[in-house]
């Protein structure tokens, strides 16, 4: 059995006129120490998927479906039975740290309050506990970045410190939202290495989130392709990246340089624009954008089907030789 | 002569306490009529402020921006000099650049109002021409930002600086925040415009991929100085300064193959406090005595290229800091 398995997760928010579909329909499994790739453009249904499961969503938002994390239906717990579990087991970061810190605390109250809380330590445990943690994310001269505020540390340090934070429990599943897209891409190769460690070294379960193809090439071993609130494409890094099937996915790889390409050649763009909730085409979303689209593709709702070795939505699968 | 020439530009900030930050310290750069510079480097290494000297919005501390053969006069209380309009800045979030309340029609025919530049009679036209320039149906023109998405915002942005005729556009991470396709857009609109008008664009951004597609040369800045200059692609294929050369290593692959990019260890120093020597010898996996004492000047190398590093003798021939390095280590360089 899988640590986390989501199945038929459904998602509508409020907003403007009733109930508008967010996330439609997502099916998919997250293994221990394992790096799961959630990628597509803004307003794919990403981080909403995600903040689903630990009960982050707006009020008056409706879920549908089933998420096992370990055995527990996270969708049936009540809020304060989830709370024990998110923050403990299952932990976020969020792409802004700034926003995620808080400004007028200290590092060691932020990193102490959390163990404190959750692992029920006194202080003086609690705080060789935030010391330990302070070293696993490599931040220098660990007793003074207790003392210090957010403020004080560079972009990248802070993001460190909200990992820190996640970790502070010994989460089995770490759910990172764009956590590298507001960094310097030297510091994003740090924390994108400090991921793969804690993987590797703790057996620490990433879902990663991001609309950079890069990133998830780097450490993700399976990744989803997300168009407007489903998944289009999903297999492992490999086979997904190097053989797209999908349309979409194919056209996301399209829109990006590409080190070899001769001078002054155009980069394509996908044509169009993501669609917004509530004005989602009939049949496959994506029709509109797609230079492979038939008639059937503007009727019915392709299903994500398993075919070798992946999932793809696309029956009319136009790179099928791949 | 260049379209825009900027030469040996320091830039101190005041800082609440009274102390002096260096932002920009001594740096040079130029662009030709037609052409792309990318300007790379992390956060803090003074890319912006150099952007807002180059347009006149910060007064140098000392230095020089010529712009089409005349010296460009920092922002008083008078507003922008008339003919600095031909030399124009996009900002990095066209969300907060465009007024909210108005819509896009009356936004940029505002800018050809305040300009002159058109008759009230063509005014009306000249905005849908512009509109068709970046790429915009011209039903735009009844539309308010917030109907657009974020990369179509950007393309606003920059039709509203073509309102003004502009020769040098600078461009101040104009890409961040776009999702690759409209990234795409954006990238081959700007190489388009360049080409079919002339213009010169400056093309600061964080986004080496992006910046090595459509530049034709890049600087690379470090702490407030320019490190290395080239061709964008003998600068990819080899870089000279160590500098560079992190960041290109540092450049995550979307190909499949599950590299993990390089980091380069510490970070940017504060602009207040610049160690001593080189400024990028703490952090330099080839840095050697006397990095730490002497400052490299920034030379010419062979192929139009310049870089300050004390491994890259003037005039020298192109080879990478490990070869260099392997000489010094040798003894076969002073």
């Amino acid at each position: 059995m899988s640590l986390l398995e989501v199945d038929g997760l459904r998602v509508r928010l409020r907003g403007g006129s009733g109930l508008r579909t967010i996330v439609d329909g997502v099916d998919y499994r997250v293994e221990q120490g394992e790096v799961f790739g959630v990628a597509g453009e803004s307003g794919s249904g990403k981080t909403i998927s995600m903040l689903a499961l630990l009960g982050l969503l707006p009020e008056g938002a409706v879920v549908e479906g089933s998420v096992r994390f370990e055995d527990r239906d996270l969708l049936g717990l009540s809020r304060s039975r989830l709370r024990a579990i998110s923050g403990r087991d299952l932990a976020m970061v969020f792409q802004d740290p700034l926003t995620s810190l808080h400004p007028m605390l200290t590092i060691g109250r932020q990193l102490t309050e959390h163990v404190r809380r959750h692992l029920g330590l006194d202080r003086r445990s609690a705080e060789r506990r935030a010391l330990e943690l302070l070293a696993e994310v490599r931040i220098p001269d660990g007793p003074a970045a207790l003392r210090a505020y957010p403020h004080q540390f560079s972009g990248g340090m802070r993001q460190r410190i909200a990992i820190a934070i996640a970790l502070a429990c010994r989460p089995k599943l770490l759910i990172a939202d764009e956590p590298t897209t507001a960094l310097d891409v030297t510091v994003q190769a740090g924390i994108l290495r400090l991921l793969d460690r804690l993987r590797r070294e703790n057996d620490l379960a990433v879902v990663l989130i991001t609309h950079d193809l890069g990133v998830m090439s780097a450490i993700a071993d399976r990744v989803s392709i997300f168009y407007a609130g489903r998944v289009v494409e999903s297999g492992a890094r490999e086979a997904i990246l190097k053989r797209p099937r999908h349309p979409y996915t194919q056209a996301l790889l399209d829109a990006l340089p590409h080190p070899e390409a001769p001078r002054d050649q155009k980069l394509v763009a996908i044509p169009g624009a993501p669609p917004s909730p509530g004005n989602i085409p009939a049949g496959c979303a994506f029709n509109p954008r797609c230079s492979y689209t038939r008639a059937s593709c503007l009727v019915d709702v392709p299903p994500l089907a398993r075919v070798e070795g992946r999932e793809l939505a696309c029956p009319v699968d136009p790179f099928a030789e791949r | 002569m260049s379209a825009l020439e900027l030469r040996d530009v320091v830039v101190d900030y005041e800082r609440r306490d009274g102390g002096r930050v260096r932002a920009v310290a001594g740096a040079s750069l130029s662009i030709e009529p037609g052409q792309i510079v990318g300007l790379v480097g992390e956060s803090g290494c003074g890319k912006s402020t150099l952007a807002r000297a180059a347009v006149g919005l910060v007064k140098p501390t000392s230095g020089s921006v010529v712009f089409s053969g005349r010296e460009v006069a920092p922002l008083g209380r008078r507003g922008r000099q008339r003919d600095l309009a031909r030399l124009q800045l996009v900002f990095q979030n066209p969300y907060s650049s465009l007024n909210p309340r108005r819509k896009i029609g009356s936004q940029l025919a505002d800018a050809l109002a305040t300009l002159g530049l058109v008759p009230a009679s063509e005014r009306a036209g000249r905005v849908r021409e512009l509109c068709e320039l970046v790429g915009l149906p011209a039903a735009a023109v009844n539309r308010f930002p917030h109907e657009f998405s974020g990369g179509q915002r950007q393309r606003i942005a920059v039709a509203r600086t073509l309102a003004a005729e502009p020769s040098v556009i600078v461009l101040d991470e104009p890409l961040a925040s776009l999702d690759a396709s409209a990234q795409a857009q954006l990238a081959n609109l700007l190489v388009n415009l360049s080409r079919e008008l002339g213009l010169g664009l400056l093309l600061i951004s964080h986004d080496l991929a992006i910046v090595r597609h459509v530049a034709d040369v890049v600087s690379v800045m470090y702490l407030g100085k320019m490190v290395e200059t080239g061709a964008t692609r003998q600068l990819w294929d080899q870089p000279l300064h160590p500098y560079s050369e992190a960041l290109i290593k540092a450049i995550p692959h979307p190909d499949g193959n599950g590299f993990l990019p390089e980091s380069l260890p510490g970070e940017v120093p504060d602009p207040g406090l610049p160690p001593s020597g080189c400024r990028f010898h703490p952090r330099c996996p080839y840095a050697f005595a006397r990095c730490e004492a002497e400052e490299p000047p920034l030379v010419a190398l062979a192929g139009e290229r310049t870089a300050a590093c004390w491994l890259q003798p003037e005039g020298g021939p192109a080879a990478s800091p490990a070869e260099r390095a392997k000489l010094v280590a040798g003894g076969g360089v002073e």
